[in-house]
């Protein structure tokens, strides 16, 4: 059976499934009820200096969905904890004393002034926290009074306040970057000079949900103005996954350690992160949507996807696909797929006809000797995937690779070796060229 | 054995039990089941099942209406096919029309409900906006005839009103609708929807209706033709066939004038049914007959019918609602012979000939103090004279549903090669009028109706 205990920074906990900081970490209730469900770990949501801030007393999230009205993707305007600073540093202690094997971080922002940081620190030491980590990502409310992401978006601050925490702590430091940005190997490189032990990313991303079409404002709103607030959840998973990507395979901050964050909902998004390189991940949407016992899939699920390939534990498959992330201009332009329709799945929709027929190739017939069926013309098929993508049957259009004989699109072979645009004819700034076949 | 309780009385049931037994047959979708079911349409591509709809409603276009939260939207793409979309969500057989050609019945034997959604649809615009989304092109003076304000008619008037012609409907009953209002199921059309939806369509304008005008007795044919620029057929089928050689009982009597009377019964417990009934046929009317006598408090409801199940007009849905209402359907049944003391009927006598049989069909006698004879309905065609071409005892017509006769239209059950339903009478009478508009405004015909 797999082992999924992890030990990130030296913090150890039976599995990798943290609960990012956020509402669902904010008290002992919660966070007891938590580690009750099964969850390895908890950021505790972050803290700050009193007097505690006020929150909204309207809505404070929005949501997108998708059918039926499964949540796709949800936004918040909450603040950092808004209850007083002790209050929160006994429960911390508290809890941590009533599960010593779960990680307990703690999330911290308070002003860019070394004496803030020097003087919150040792108080959270003193509660048996196992790290801290450095909220330098929320986009909304605090940014406004020069925290969260007014941080994160400064890579020079970043660095500076991760030394003084590496200088006034000696617990684990973990700077949590803001997604806000254009380049997210800068604020990783910052931390990482800083003397910060890992990352964990991505922060929720500026958003407005919608617009309110009666009162004509954005939607949520509040006595009827909106403001930006913080999107996360399953739609933006594919944007934390490239984040962390980039950083896992930067020269300057490989093999700094990541605790990835963003949209994670099941064990398999999971483990998406884990091969990408990360330590630990950690959820909060998934958990607001359905509440703490998804955290039971996510390890059955894990444990049974890794007992299948063999992997005994966590470290043997993860970082794996960090190596196989790579620019565009290295992909192999000579490999060649095409779309293959199971006539015996098909349903007859006809969506990838259509889809390829509009805004597409024209690669897709969709009456095939006078009957409604639909086949792939080779010769028009570029392998695209959008086809496969549309279609509502998993498993009905493949895109199947190429060996033999010739591409009737390009009149090129199947079979040439692998080249790339660096080599390519057609590249004004290639050195080495290639003779186009 | 006689029981105190045989023969044909009316308040067999407690008031509420008709009260039950008559609401909707399926009750409308809410709005969050709608909007659930409307999220599995896939929006196919030249969808198969607008392909399957005698009307070709835009299926996938007014599912996606709905799940955008433009139910009203949805109901004017429904509606600008087919004018009686509200009534065929109630009533087309769609387990064989747009349902079973729903790739999701393809794919997982559950298809996206499209009739729910479509009565959701069209409900909702009903009830939520006064008139109707259509309005009246200017007036063209051309002035029709349409005989008969059943489906056929009615929809055949209202695409006429829209072009802007002057309609005058004529018939013979004393309430527009036809079937629709005389015909179907009770529970199948309740709270007097069959004319609200009249008077929907009467909302457009420009339309006229004369009640208790038959023709042939009020009015005639070539009067029409001569008051009329173009004159539209859609009387349906006034016969019924009758049950020949058998002896005559009293309680021996048409399904049609029996489901018409539970229609227009305001309490229907009023109605008078027997205690065994028994059904001779094996179309919807048959099952109409049966299943509504079993909610009038009959004990036992048999059909009885000639040939095997596969033979049945009624649909699958329909004979399954008619075992699953508690109605026995006894096939390879021919009705032989009544029989009964002092004139009240007892039995029904039938030759039991199921195929594979050897020797002579076996006699089988059914208990019965109520017959309803449902073995189909005939054109009363004595007032057409020989105007029309007729075949097989109903009107010929061709693609734009023009008969044999210049300046004369028919369509709806009264034509030939048609398939008894609703929406294709409504499909008829939305043809016919464009045919007949582009026939007044001299425009050329086409070879085929357009559309």
């Amino acid at each position: 059976m797999a082992d999924l205990s992890t030990n990130f920074l030296g913090i150890k906990s039976p599995n990798p499934f943290w609960l990012a900081s956020a509402p669902p970490t904010d008290r002992y209730v919660n966070v007891t009820r938590a580690f009750k469900a099964g969850w390895g770990g908890v950021v505790w949501k972050t803290l700050g200096e009193d007097p505690p801030v006020v929150n909204v007393s309207g809505p404070r999230y929005g949501a997108i969905h998708g059918a039926d009205r499964r949540l796709i993707g949800l936004n918040n305007i909450e603040l950092i904890t808004d209850r007083p600073l002790a209050i929160n540093l006994q429960e911390i202690k508290q809890v941590k004393r009533e599960f010593p094997d779960r990680a307990m971080v703690v999330s911290i922002m308070v002003p860019c002034e070394e004496k803030s940081w020097a003087h919150i620190l040792p108080m959270i030491e003193e509660t048996g926290a196992d790290g801290i980590e450095l909220n330098f990502g929320c986009p909304h409310g605090m940014s406004e009074r020069g925290m969260g992401s007014a941080v994160g978006q400064v890579p020079e601050y970043i660095e500076m306040v991760a030394r003084w925490c590496k200088h006034y702590t000696r617990m684990p430091v973990i700077v949590k970057l803001t997604p806000n940005i254009t380049d997210i190997r800068r604020p990783a490189r910052a931390a990482k000079a800083g003397g910060a032990d890992a990352v964990s990313l991505i922060n929720t991303i500026n958003s407005v949900m919608g617009v309110d079409l009666d009162r004509m404002c954005p939607s949520p709103h509040v006595d009827g103005k909106g403001t930006h607030g913080g999107y996360c959840g399953p739609a933006v998973k594919p944007i934390a996954l490239s984040m962390v990507s980039e950083i896992a395979r930067d020269a300057e901050t490989q093999g700094l350690p990541i605790s990835a964050i963003g949209g994670i909902t099941t064990w398999r998004d999971a483990a998406e992160f884990i091969a990408m390189g990360a330590g630990t991940v950690q959820v909060c949407t998934a958990a607001m949507t359905y509440g703490f016992k998804i955290v039971e899939e996510m390890i059955t699920g894990l444990k049974s996807w890794m007992d299948a390939k063999g992997y005994a534990s966590l470290d043997e498959f993860r970082g794996r696909a960090v190596g196989n992330t790579t620019d565009w201009q290295y992909l192999n332009l000579n490999y060649v797929v095409k779309a293959r329709i199971d006539q015996d799945l098909c349903i007859k929709c006809g969506r990838c006809h259509i889809v390829c027929e509009d805004t597409s190739h024209q690669a897709i017939w969709p009456i095939v000797d006078g009957v409604r069926k639909f086949v792939v013309n080779d010769a028009e098929c570029v392998g695209c995937n959008l086809c496969a993508d549309v279609c509502p049957v998993e498993g009905c259009i493949t895109m199947e690779h190429q060996t033999e004989g010739t591409d009737p699109r390009t009149g090129l072979r199947y079979d040439r070796p692998y080249a790339n645009w660096t080599t390519h004819p057609n590249n004004p700034a290639s050195t080495v060229k290639i003779a186009a076949e | 054995m006689a029981y105190a309780s045989d023969g044909i009385a009316s308040h067999r049931l407690p008031p509420d039990d008709y009260v039950r037994n008559f609401a909707d047959l399926t009750p409308p979708l809410s709005r969050h089941e709608a909007t659930v079911a409307a999220d599995r349409c896939y929006f196919c591509y030249d969808a198969p099942c607008a392909q399957a709809c005698p009307t070709h409603i835009d299926i996938p276009l007014f599912i996606r209406q709905i799940t955008t939260a433009n139910p009203h939207g949805a109901a004017e793409t429904i509606l600008g096919a087919n004018i009686m979309g509200g009534m065929c969500a109630r009533v087309c057989p769609v387990e064989q029309l747009c349902e079973e050609a729903c790739v999701r019945e393809h794919a997982e034997g559950k298809p996206v409900q499209i009739g729910l959604l479509q009565r959701y649809a069209t409900d909702t615009l009903m009830a939520e906006r006064e008139g109707q989304p259509f309005v009246r092109q200017p007036d063209t003076g051309k002035r029709i005839a349409v005989v008969g304000a059943g489906p056929a008619g009615l929809s055949c008037a209202h695409r006429l009103a829209m072009l802007g012609h002057g309609v005058t409907v004529f018939d013979a009953k004393p309430k527009a609708g036809g079937l629709n209002e005389y015909g179907i199921a009770t529970y199948k059309t309740t709270n007097d929807f069959a004319q609200r939806e009249v008077d929907f369509i009467l909302s457009i304008g420009g339309i006229s209706v004369e009640t208790g005008k038959a023709l042939g007795r009020d009015v005639t044919l070539t009067q029409l033709q001569a008051d009329y620029d173009a004159v539209f057929l859609g009387m349906g089928l006034a016969g019924f066939n009758s049950l020949s050689g058998m002896p005559e009982f009293a309680q021996v009597t048409d399904a049609v004038p029996f489901i018409e009377e539970l229609r227009q019964a305001s309490d229907k417990a009023t109605v008078p049914v027997g205690r065994k009934v028994v059904v001779i046929g094996g179309g919807m009317t048959a099952i109409d007959a049966a299943v509504q006598a079993k909610k009038l408090g009959a004990e036992e409801v048999t059909i009885a019918y000639r040939r095997g199940p596969e033979h049945m007009k009624a649909s699958q849905f329909e004979q399954d609602l008619a075992k699953t209402s508690g109605v026995t359907i006894r096939h390879w049944a021919v009705p032989k012979s009544f029989d009964g003391t002092d004139g009240r009927l007892t039995t029904v006598l039938f030759d039991h000939a199921p195929p594979g049989l050897n020797g002579p069909p076996e006699t089988v006698a059914i208990q019965a103090d109520m017959v309803l004879a449902a073995i189909g309905q005939s054109l009363f065609d004595e007032p057409l004279g020989r105007t029309v071409a007729l075949s097989g005892g109903r009107i010929v017509v061709d693609a734009e549903r023009r008969t044999s006769h210049t300046g004369v239209w028919a369509g709806g059950d009264c034509v030939f090669g048609g398939q008894d339903l609703t929406v294709a009478a409504v499909e008829d009478g939305k043809q016919a009028a464009l045919s007949i508009d582009r026939f007044l405004r001299g425009a050329q015909a086409l070879p085929q109706a357009a559309e």
